[in-house]
């Protein structure tokens, strides 16, 4: 225990108030969900209210990666790059319970559970969940925010080796962006 | 006053098709309404074209073509084809059977352009190969899947992600 320790623990919870309530949302919307998705983000539940409702439909100006809707096999490659593509810090919701565990699709053609692909902080079940659920999970995810160590005052680096090519994240699955074969 | 309706199971068309395709009809039956033919495989295009192009019938539209595996039972699978005359206002169901590991259709792609991704989708799912089509490749699974999902013999369980874990 130091006053590093206690300056950074003051630190954190700065930032942490500052992450939770500015979250941009990617909706990254597939199926029957996105009309809940749409209610629960519209003036009737208003989840501007927690800073969480402002939409961007690129990843890389976003915090938040909703992930609404049956994932299929697929489009899973592509769900995965999206993510990739967030800068950090970065956190994940499963909306609905088809991406929660792949709910009654329990068939070829869809993913079980996003959490196979990609990193999951909050879990909505619900086929689709009610808005409260969502306002719920949202609430969720800003007490996770806020606990987090945001570690400002430590140095991190990456090694060059460490960061993604391009080449490398265009050929997940031999796909291309758009989910097309390459031929 | 209100026209009498229809008899739901009068056949209305058959009769008309059977003098047109003759001997190619195999079977045929009317099921409140809903007349069906089936004909052999290899006349397909034939007897599609002569039902394209008869005055009478006057299909100008297919509105569906869907594969049915029916295993156990042989010969093991059915494509089905769904026509329709807007001008003439009726319906008829044309179906074909086919057998073995890799059955064979003829291609309707040069008389409906529209079938060309039916066909796609039917080969996707069933393996159900469509002679002459210029691009039979998978429509909705993609490239490495192995089989074909909609078979009966495809195991339930079976999955082939394109990432995360395999089972
Ligand atoms: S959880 Fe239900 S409502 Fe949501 S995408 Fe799946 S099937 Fe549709």
């Amino acid at each position: 225990m130091g006053i590093l320790d206690t300056l950074e623990s003051q630190v954190d919870a700065v930032v942490g108030w500052g992450r939770k309530y500015s979250l941009f949302v990617y909706p990254f919307v597939t199926a029957c969900c996105g009309m809940e998705y749409m209610a629960a983000s519209c003036a009737h539940y208003d989840t501007d209210r927690f800073g969480a409702a402002y939409p961007r439909f690129s990843p890389r100006q976003t915090d938040l990666l909703l992930v609404v809707g049956t994932i299929s096999h697929k489009l899973a490659p592509v769900l995965k790059r999206v993510y990739e593509q967030m800068a950090e810090p970065k956190w994940v919701i499963a909306f609905g319970v088809c991406t929660c565990t792949g709910g009654f699709y329990d068939n070829y053609a869809t993913v079980q559970g996003i959490d196979t692909i990609i990193p999951v902080d909050v879990y909505i079940p619900g086929c689709p969940p009610r808005p409260e659920m969502v306002i719920d999970g949202i609430m969720k995810l800003q007490d996770k925010i806020q606990r987090e160590k945001a570690g400002l005052l430590r140095r991190r680096t990456m090694s060059v080796a460490e960061i993604p090519s391009p080449d490398t994240l265009s050929t997940i699955g031999g796909l291309t962006p758009h989910g097309q074969s390459k031929r | 006053m209100a026209k009498t309706p229809v008899p739901p199971s009068e056949e209305r068309l058959l009769p008309r098709v059977r003098a047109l395709l003759g001997g190619r009809v195999l079977d045929s039956h009317c099921h409140r309404g809903d007349e069906t033919i089936i004909v052999p495989a290899e006349s397909i295009q034939d007897v599609m074209r002569a039902l394209h192009d008869d005055e009478e019938l006057d299909f100008e539209i297919l509105m569906d073509l869907c594969g049915v595996d029916h295993m156990p039972r042989r010969p093991r699978f059915e494509v089905v084809y769904h026509l329709c005359s807007y001008r003439k206002r009726h319906r008829l169901r044309v179906k074909v059977q086919v057998d073995g590991p890799e059955p064979v259709v003829p291609t309707l792609r040069d008389l409906w352009p529209g079938a060309d991704w039916f066909e796609r989708e039917v080969w996707d799912m069933y393996g159900i190969r469509f002679e002459g089509h210029p691009d039979l490749r998978r429509l909705l699974m993609y490239d490495g899947f192995e089989g074909h999902p909609l078979r009966k013999d495809y195991p339930v369980t079976r999955r082939q992600p394109l990432i995360g874990p395999r089972n």
